[in-house]
């Protein structure tokens, strides 16, 4: 099973640091990690860091080696200019780095990551022509397809609708649990946070304040430090913790 | 998700997919069997007419025609036609791959001032008799446009480096260079002689007529040495007109990627101008075909393009033979008269899926 450690990690856009000194636990793979912050917390800067698009000190610590692994990442741009269909696009994304000639398993696959995502009807769609939703969810079958081991995705379920929110997040947890993925999910939704994942880390201003059992982290007084606001935290009646925000302070 | 997971377990994707690779199969193919006839066509056609028989033969048992027929055929028409298919390649797979990495419809070795650099050097070397490095009298125009138009490359790239530059100002910079190379044009022809003059102005308007053995071997080679660097960088170069971010999170590396190919496409086009002059609105034109025909997979998208631009050239060294019969138009007048118009039609078509 994967497992994620970061030691001491930085990064800095020219002399302004944006992350400093994060240390966390041994992430598990087999479950999901929510990544909580305000904006601008350095929650983006902490994936392309992890993903190595960033340079600083510190290590990312894969299986307790900084050797490379299979990462794969969903960032918040879909990037949908392109002449292609929806299917080319995800079959691009596994294809990186391969032989240009596509074997019979990478079609399977890109099938197999439509279809877990519920978006195999649109296959044949010019990914110039999809809604925001679409997209994201064919960025996010972009990931998927490169069967990681590591999935990281930032705020895969911004432009989705309630339906497909719960979806995709539902499909998550399955995922890592049935392929012993560790997938980390930059989530605004505190209370999707608080039934889908199992792990929560929080960032404010590039430090990590807190990082544990998401049900411990995020709590009244979390939110009202962090996001500055009155809340409680309330059983629902089949059990599962709900969020109630009362006022901003 | 929920319904449409189970409906999904049928393999439609796959069968859709390979129905569009097999389509484009046999677009390429469609595509090559048009250059073909084209080629044909333009070797048939001149002051003396050969019907497509008689090319045919000449072509594939040369011994089978008059020695008359042979030499027109292979010495001096061959040259001609097989250069209008090795510039038409190159200049559209220069824009093609320039739309590609800068992410803008608009790019092309004219826009980005390439070929403007190029004339300026040719006009050095017609009017002044300047050579930028010492060659045979036969190459100075060519050397001379080949290493303006590296420089003019060069020059674009090296400024793109700078900070805050994004891929957008590229392409100003590359108008900015289009007018400081005319202003310089003008310059030269205001202190120039008239016969001088007239031998820029006819080098400017581009003619395959200047093509011979030794040049169309230099051009085809270096557009056969280019071609596979560029195709084995096929997924990546699609992925890039996914955008930076994206491109970046799939494990492209974004700005290596753009210098390296920059440089090759700079080359391709440097050379197809240096030959043939100035022929403008292949480099625009065929990938925008090619794009409306295959899409952006690079596996199609980078041989359509190819095809796509010697087959528009090969066709315009027809038409510049047949609307002035006896007459040869220079190429770059009968792209230009061809190309705006198509360009605008495809402007303002807003076809879907055109960019």
């Amino acid at each position: 099973m994967v497992t994620l450690r970061l030691d001491r990690l930085s990064a800095r856009y020219g002399r302004q640091p944006i992350l400093t000194e994060i240390t966390t636990p041994s992430l598990e793979g087999g479950q999901v990690v929510a990544l909580l912050g305000p904006n601008a917390a350095g929650k983006s800067t902490l994936f392309r860091r992890i993903l190595g698009l960033l340079k600083g000190k510190g290590e990312v610590l894969i299986d307790g080696a900084t050797a490379e692994r299979p990462v794969a990442y969903m960032p918040q741009e879909t990037g949908a200019k392109a002449v292609l269909t929806v299917y080319e696009s995800v079959l691009l994304a596994r294809m990186q780095g391969r032989a240009l000639k596509v074997a019979a398993e990478d079609l399977a696959r890109v099938d197999s990551a439509l279809a877990e995502l519920g978006i195999a009807a649109l296959g044949e769609r010019d990914i110039g022509d999809l809604s925001g939703g679409q997209r994201q969810l064919v960025s996010a079958a972009q990931a998927l397809v490169q069967e990681p081991e590591i999935l990281m995705l930032d705020e895969p379920t911004s432009a989705l609708d309630l339906h497909r929110q719960i979806g995709l997040l539902t499909v998550l947890r399955r995922l890592a649990r049935e392929r012993q993925m560790l997938i980390l999910v930059a989530l605004h939704d505190l209370g999707h946070a608080l039934r889908f994942t199992d792990q929560a880390m929080v960032l404010e201003g590039g430090r990590l304040i807190a990082c544990g059992p998401t049900d411990q982290v995020v709590t009244p007084e979390l939110l009202r430090r962090v996001y500055r606001v009155e809340s409680r935290i309330e059983a629902c009646s089949k059990g599962w913790p709900q969020l109630i925000v009362e006022e901003a302070i | 998700m929920t319904t449409e997971t189970i409906a999904a377990d049928t393999p439609q994707g796959r069968d859709f997919y390979r129905a569009l690779v097999i389509r484009r199969q046999l677009i390429l193919a469609a595509l090559v069997l048009a250059l073909s006839l084209s080629l044909c066509v333009d070797l048939a056609l001149g002051p003396a007419r050969f019907g497509l028989g008689e090319v045919i033969a000449g072509l594939i048992t040369p011994d089978a025609v008059s020695q008359q027929v042979r030499v027109i055929l292979w010495e001096i028409r061959m040259p001609v036609a097989l250069m209008a298919l090795v510039v038409g390649a190159s200049l559209s797979v220069a824009g093609a791959q320039m739309q590609t990495i800068l992410s803008n419809p608009l790019a092309s070795p004219f826009t980005l001032g390439i070929s403007a650099g190029a004339s300026f050097g040719a006009a050095l070397a017609l009017a002044f008799g300047v050579a930028i490095i010492p060659a045979a009298i036969e190459y100075v125009v060519p050397i001379n446009a080949f290493a303006m138009a590296m420089v003019t490359a060069f020059l674009i790239h090296a400024l793109s480096l700078r900070r805050g530059v994004t891929i957008e100002t590229i392409v100003l910079l590359g108008i900015a260079m289009v007018f400081i190379f005319n202003s310089l044009m003008a310059l030269i022809q205001f202190f120039a002689s008239q016969q001088a003059v007239a031998a820029v102005v006819f080098w400017t308007l581009g003619s395959l007529t200047k093509a011979t053995w030794p040049k169309l071997w230099i051009a085809a080679g270096v557009l056969a040495a280019v071609l596979p660097l560029l195709a084995r960088h096929g997924w990546a170069l699609t992925a890039m007109r996914l955008g930076d971010a994206k491109a970046e999170s799939l494990g492209v590396k974004p700005r290596a990627l753009r210098l390296e190919v920059l440089v090759l496409v700079s080359l391709l086009a440097a050379i197809a101008v240096a030959f043939v002059g100035t022929i403008g609105f292949i480099g625009l034109v065929g990938p925008h075909i090619a794009r409306l025909l295959l899409g952006e997979d690079q596996r199609f998208f980078l041989p359509g393009a190819a095809l796509c631009g010697a087959l528009i050239l090969s066709v315009g060294s027809v038409l510049s033979k047949v609307i002035i019969p006896g007459t040869i138009i220079p190429i770059g007048i009968i792209t230009s008269l061809v190309g705006i118009p198509f360009f605008l039609f495809l402007v303002l078509s807003h076809k879907k899926a055109s960019w």
